[in-house]
């Protein structure tokens, strides 16, 4: 089972290393992760995704609970949210592909962001089920280069994460 | 007027306000400005070690027997990487302690300096928490909330790395010891819930096959007391893991003794057949559930744990109360009353079948705590006799620690420890190594009280050049060593499991002579090998002739003995081997 645990963090030097050393020590999956300060300079928020049956998943929160520097965690699975993620990939444009590439991004609603005689590169923002769905009609053939952030996530209506 | 201090001085002084009285280190480079703050004031006394992690097992083992946070000092690099061991052990047994590293000063940090290591790295995984300290200003406020964390909660161990340049002696700041401190991302548990107590209280009173399996928590957290009160009012068999061993008193009759792997018959049968576990302060150790699919198929589970995390990890609670043992069961106790002036034992009668069963376990197959009453004095010392000859020359009133191995669990099963903070020993990590350092530490917090260090070749080999240090301080440990001149659990295990072939588990003739080892160090040794000599040796050993010496007893004890019982591996609590007959 994917889930998202969405942790704010006190934005201090090490913190990061802890929370990921915690998945490293206990054998905890991580498939993508991202990290930036908030509103409030004093906290990051951070927004891991990973796998596991209930129980599993049950330990990662408490053991990201415990420790001292982690202010909050909330499994974003557990109720509506919403998940994003952005990609930037550079595809080999040439010939009649360059037609088909800008119309499979229009259709994916994404956006060419860089353009040369033999390459575009295309900006495309979705779950990440949206991403692989990209990759997986364009062809892996023409792909050269693929950057993705990982999942951020946020609750749907009031339901907040903050202090 | 605010005074003004240096940061090695702001160190000192906050660890004077914090009440420390003990520091056990060893300085070096990057750590001397802070000894030379120790060497200008008189409050806080210093105890040089001979290897760091000496050191760490000695502030563990005077914050096991005394409750109160063990602290270290070490210089940078090799300093800082010998305390891990110590700092692990304390971690997996949540021992409150403060480690203070030097670090090289913060502009060499991350240039390979000479003895440089990255301690808040290297320590990560086994401490609670860890502070690099920024500059000399932050010293007191990271003092304050080190000694908050280590001490709260889930106790750990708590590492402060200290870079050299933040002690120095010509930069000074104002110091003022913080009163209190608050960390929005700490909130520990202070009590339980309500509701929840409320349902385990119900489920007590209707319990017909009930447990108390009291772990390490019970100790740390000081509820020993009213769980035993509580234990004896309800008239329920108390079992104890290997940590929480003097948290009920093994003596009476309502003990059950220690469960898990080198259980009694009694306990491990009793919690495979219960139909209600009250677990507090206890984490369902794999040495505890053997396999945790067979574990106690017919209980409840009620389980009381300060730290959330160990509840449900390995066997699921059905009713989980977060909070510190003290504060629950005090919360507790009233409710019992009133249910039990209410209502009584609503099922007295089974819970006297279920004492018939127990006794009956107990009379089969229970541990034979009376193997000095008859003997062969020209026969080979048994581990077992060894421990029963100690317990009877220190009328059970010693503290003791022990090492790893056999001996430890000999110990274990044989001492009957009838207060807490009496049995210290590592648990969780295993660390041979631990019982001479340790019973150091607890004759620092208890000058005048016996503390014996219950040991074998092999562990006592790995820190004893403390004695060393023990000579220094005039400290008057009482070492037996249980001598098998071999690491006996490792041969134990392959006796019974690699057809025995011992691998690398004998030395082979090169053991030294343990009596002119220990007079080298200006110690008393002497040498036991017939059953005849034991309690004479022992008797003398703890005898007022010497009560201001160290005395090491090398007694040579039968090397065939077997720790029984022993979990069958990939069983249930009651599939124990019960003698060595049936292993072979």
């Amino acid at each position: 089972m994917r889930r998202i645990i969405a942790v704010l963090l006190e934005n201090e030097a090490g913190a990061l290393s802890r929370v990921v050393g915690l998945f490293a020590q206990r054998n905890y999956n991580i498939e993508t992760l991202t990290v930036a300060p908030t509103e409030d300079e004093t906290l990051s928020r951070l927004t891991v995704t990973t796998t596991g049956d209930a129980s599993k998943i049950e330990q990662i929160t408490k053991q990201l609970n415990k420790l001292i520097e982690v202010v909050k965690v909330m499994d974003l699975t557990d109720g509506d949210h919403v998940e994003r993620e952005l990609m930037l990939i550079k595809l080999r444009a040439e010939g009649t592909t360059r037609a088909e590439i800008k119309r499979t991004t229009d259709i994916f609603r994404g956006q060419i962001i860089d353009v040369t005689d033999t390459t575009y590169t295309v900006q495309l923002t979705g779950p990440s089920g949206k991403l692989d769905g990209f990759i997986g009609a364009i062809g892996k053939a023409v792909v050269l280069e693929v950057v993705r952030s990982g999942v951020s996530g946020i609750g749907r209506g009031e339901k907040i994460l903050g202090l | 007027m605010t005074e003004h201090l240096s940061g090695g001085d702001m160190l000192i002084r906050a660890l004077q306000d914090e009440g420390v009285d003990y520091i056990f280190g060893y300085p070096g480079g990057a750590a001397l400005h802070i000894y030379d703050a120790i060497f200008r004031q008189q409050r806080v006394e210093h105890i040089l070690v001979r290897h760091e992690q000496a050191a760490t097992h000695m502030a563990d083992g005077y914050a096991r027997a005394t409750g109160r946070p063990g602290v270290v000092l070490v210089t940078s690099g090799p300093g800082a990487t010998n305390a891990i061991t110590g700092i692990a052990t304390a971690y997996m047994d949540s021992i409150p302690m403060v480690v203070i590293s030097g670090q090289v000063p913060s502009d060499l940090i991350g240039t390979d300096a000479f003895q440089e290591t990255d301690m808040v790295g290297v320590s990560r995984p086994v401490v609670k928490h860890s502070f690099l300290v920024r500059s000399a200003a932050d010293i007191p406020m990271v003092v304050k909330k080190a000694f908050y964390i280590a001490t709260s909660g889930r106790p750990g161990p708590v590492v402060i790395d200290v870079p050299k340049d933040t002690t120095d002696p010509a930069i000074t700041a104002p110091y003022k010891y913080p009163k209190s401190v608050s960390l929005r991302s700490y909130n520990p548990a202070l009590r339980g819930h309500t509701g929840q107590i409320r349902r385990a209280v119900e489920a007590l009173a209707r319990a017909k096959r009930p447990v108390v399996y009291a772990g390490g928590g019970v100790v740390q957290g000081n509820a020993g007391e009213l769980l035993t009160r509580i234990a004896k009012r309800l008239n329920f068999p108390v079992t104890t893991t290997l940590m929480g061993l003097g948290a009920y008193p093994a003596s009476d009759r309502q003990s059950l003794g220690m469960l898990g792997m080198h259980g009694t018959f009694e306990a491990n049968n009793a919690m495979h057949a219960a139909d209600l576990i009250l677990a507090i302060g206890a984490r369902f150790d794999d040495r505890v559930t053997n396999n945790p699919k067979k574990f106690c198929p017919q209980a409840t589970i009620v389980h009381i744990d300060v730290d959330p995390a160990s509840i449900s990890k390995i066997i699921p609670a059905d009713i989980p109360i977060v909070g510190p043992a003290l504060a629950v069961l005090e919360e507790m106790e009233p409710m019992l009353e009133q249910e039990l002036t209410k209502h009584g034992l609503p099922d007295a009668a089974a819970l006297q079948e279920w004492w018939k069963q127990i006794d009956g376990w107990r009379e089969s197959h229970g541990l034979n705590h009376h193997m000095l009453d008859r003997i062969d004095p020209s026969a080979k010392i048994l581990p077992q006799q060894a421990v029963q000859a100690l317990l009877k020359a220190t009328s059970g009133d010693a503290y003791v620690t022990s090492d790893v191995g056999q001996h430890q669990m000999f110990a274990a099963q044989y001492y009957a420890f009838n207060a807490p903070r009496r049995w210290i020993n590592s648990g969780g990590l295993g660390t041979m190594g631990f019982g001479l350092p340790a019973a150091m530490g607890v004759q620092f917090a208890f000058p005048h009280a016996t503390v014996a260090c219950v040991t074998g070749e092999g562990s006592f080999m790995m820190n004893m050049q403390e004695l060393s240090t023990c000579l220094q301080y005039g400290l008057p440990i009482k070492v037996v060593n249980l001598n098998n001149a071999a690491l006996g659990m490792v041969k134990q295990w392959q006796d019974m499991q690699y057809g025995g072939r011992h691998s690398h588990s004998t030395y082979r003739d090169a053991l030294p002579n343990f009596v002119k080892l220990v007079e080298s160090f200006g110690h008393v040794g002497m040498r036991v090998e017939r059953l005849g000599e034991l309690m004479p040796a022992m008797t003398e050993a703890f005898s007022d002739k010497y009560r201001m010496r160290l005395v090491f007893l090398d007694v040579h004890v039968d090397p065939e003995e077997h720790v029984y019982p022993m979990a069958i591996k990939g069983g249930s609590m009651r599939d124990m081997f019960l003698s060595r007959s049936e292993t072979n």
